[in-house]
């Protein structure tokens, strides 16, 4: 069972810049507990302040600080409605419609060795799973990537959760090349990948995957209209037809795409 | 068929109720039109299949659906007891097409009506071909009249020159209620891509910015039927379903704002209410079609 959905006028307590391109908010409910979520899940976030958007923005749950009645989005600015979410500043209210998703299939075993990876802001999601992970007594080991060593995020936070291995593009910090060329991938094997980013990225995990037959799930990154199933707009091809990222994902197994 | 309320949500922008439940009380809803379904399954068009405008949205979902088989089996035993009337919308390539998926529905006791989509400008198959011309939209209301017994409301397209000839062709042929409008077809280009965004080229456009077309083609109908008339395009709030009613509709529907606010619908029911009662107004049938 997925946890119960609801729209929630979250509070802005704090909007931290990580460089230029990316912002970290860190939001509250000042009235009640934050609905339960699961790592993988995301919110469709409500963009107030944009005369040019129109619909809500999906954005990954980052991170749960439950002692702090804390949900975190981690915003990449691309168009005008991040950049709009972006500016949000302390004591803002951001109305998000959540959880949404399906959300990571989490280990069943906690000796389970499990590989997340990512790159830009897709590591987003890879936080809260590595936490949860954590939670349950299991151990994982990070790959991410990224362009330059500032776009590297929340470095500090993983390294609290679990080993950490980077790839820049520019070899400007960890192995140079990309998240699939790190010597760990042909070091050691892992009883399974989770994997979000741009999507020639994810793809070239899949192939590393499928070489090594690790099962590997993948976290789409689809436009969406309602993110509850109802619109049909994020569809998906898979073995089983075009279904919805929003309820059938965003997650996957890499055996139902068609990649 | 009476409805608890006017306020309805519009087929394709609420699924079939349940995807809706944690948010949405769905019984203080008059009633909820169902996706578009068809006799056979579709698989609708490819992805992307929808791009933003400045106020609105554009789609070119081509009614995916399982057919009309799959829900009777699957999906009416989960929403037949739902507190709202349950309507399906239907379409079709042919107006045969259109009766065998509409018999379907026929046997299916908690449903009290169907939508009759022959408007949808996703599909080359049919669908708006129908609805844009009054021989057209009339052989497929005779054809789905012989075959359905309940309620029948036809939806109408905003794609033509004349939408009056068309609400008098299919009232003539036995409709128990038109619905207007469906979308309008349009289209976005990326600059970048030199392209096109939406995978077929054009989709129907919906939203806010269709209202002002939505309200005057439903005041232009209502003062030419006799029918009842169910308003819709760009409705957000009561205030926007006022509008509708006032230019003649007996009830509206809600479609595109329930991705901005999926409770959007019962803000509705509730604001028309408030209404009503600041301004001493009996029941919303006393402001049906009053504004001059
Ligand atoms: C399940 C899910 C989780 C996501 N999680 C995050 C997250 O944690 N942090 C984050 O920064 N972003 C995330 N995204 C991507 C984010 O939703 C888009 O970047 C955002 O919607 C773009 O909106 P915009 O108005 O800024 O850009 P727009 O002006 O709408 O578009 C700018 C550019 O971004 C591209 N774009 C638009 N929508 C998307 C999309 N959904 N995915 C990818 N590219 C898109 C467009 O093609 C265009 O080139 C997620 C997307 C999904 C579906
Ligand atoms: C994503 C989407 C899917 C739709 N699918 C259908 C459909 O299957 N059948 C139909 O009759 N209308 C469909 N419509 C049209 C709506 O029901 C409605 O007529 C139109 O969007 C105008 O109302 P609105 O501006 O309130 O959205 C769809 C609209 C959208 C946005
Ligand atoms: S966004 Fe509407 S079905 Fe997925």
């Amino acid at each position: 069972m997925l946890p119960r959905k609801s729209i929630v006028d979250l509070t802005v307590r704090s909007n931290q810049s990580l460089g230029e391109r990316f912002v970290l908010l860190k939001c509250t409910d000042t009235s009640a507990h934050l609905p339960l979520m699961l790592p993988g899940q995301f919110a469709q976030l409500r963009v107030d302040n944009s005369k040019t958007t129109f619909l809500r923005r999906p954005i990954s749950i980052n991170y749960v600080d439950i002692d702090k009645n804390e949900v975190w989005f981690l915003i990449q600015k691309v168009g005008a409605g991040s950049q709009a979410l972006a500016s949000l500043q302390s004591g803002d209210i951001l109305n998000a419609l959540m959880p949404l998703g399906n959300g990571f299939a989490m280990p069943t075993n906690t000796t389970d060795r499990y590989l997340l990876t990512g790159g830009g802001v897709g590591t987003a999601p890879l936080l809260y799973m590595g936490r949860c992970i954590r939670d349950m007594g299991g151990r994982s080991t990070f790959l991410l990537g990224a362009r330059t060593a500032s776009m590297l995020l929340e470095l500090d936070m993983f390294r609290v959760l679990g080993d950490v291995y980077v790839t820049t593009e520019d070899g400007s910090m960890g192995e140079s090349g990309f998240v699939t060329q790190h010597s760990i991938l042909r070091e050691q094997r892992f009883d399974m990948i989770s994997v979000c980013g741009p999507s020639p990225m994810m793809k070239a995990v899949a192939r590393y995957a499928r070489k090594t037959n690790t099962p590997c799930q993948v976290s789409l990154e689809n436009m969406m209209a309602c993110g509850l199933g109802a619109c049909l707009c994020c569809v998906e091809k898979t073995v089983r037809g075009n279904v919805c990222v929003c309820t059938e994902g965003p997650v996957f197994d890499i055996n139902e795409l068609n990649w | 068929m009476e409805l608890r309320n006017p306020v309805m949500t519009a087929s394709g922008t609420f699924g079939y109720g349940t995807e809706f439940q944690d948010v949405v009380e769905l019984g203080r809803i008059g009633g909820i039109i169902m996706k578009g379904t068809t006799y056979e399954p579709r698989q609708g068009n490819d992805y992307p299949r929808m791009a933003e405008t400045t106020g609105g949205m554009l789609n070119c979902v081509g009614l995916q659906n399982k057919g009309v088989r799959y829900f009777a089996e699957h999906i009416y035993p989960l929403i037949r007891k739902i507190d709202s009337r349950m309507i399906v919308n239907v379409s079709g390539s042919s107006p045969q097409d259109y009766a065998r998926c509409a018999a379907v529905v026929d046997t299916l006791e908690d449903i009290p009506a169907i939508e009759l989509n022959i408007s949808c400008p996703n599909v080359h198959d049919g669908g708006m071909a129908f609805g844009v011309t009054t021989d057209g939209a009339a052989s497929v209301v005779k054809a789905v009249r012989q075959a359905y017994h309940k309620t029948l409301i036809v939806k109408l397209s905003p794609n033509v020159t004349d939408i009056v000839s068309i609400a008098k062709a299919v009232e003539a042929e036995g409709a128990d209620s038109v619905s207007l409008i469906n979308t309008l077809m349009g289209t976005v280009i990326d600059i970048e891509k030199r392209k096109r965004t939406l995978s077929i080229g054009t989709g129907g456009l919906s939203g806010p910015c269709v209202k002002p077309i939505a309200l005057r083609m439903v005041y232009q109908v209502a003062h030419a039927v006799d029918i009842p008339v169910i308003g819709l395009g760009g409705i957000c709030n009561a205030t926007d379903a006022i509008e509708f009613i006032m230019a003649g509709a007996s009830a509206i529907e809600i479609g595109t704002a329930n991705f901005l606010d999926p409770a959007v619908s019962m803000k509705v029911v509730d604001g028309i209410n408030e209404w009503l009662d600041a301004h001493n107004v009996a029941s919303v049938r006393d402001i049906i079609g009053v504004a001059e």
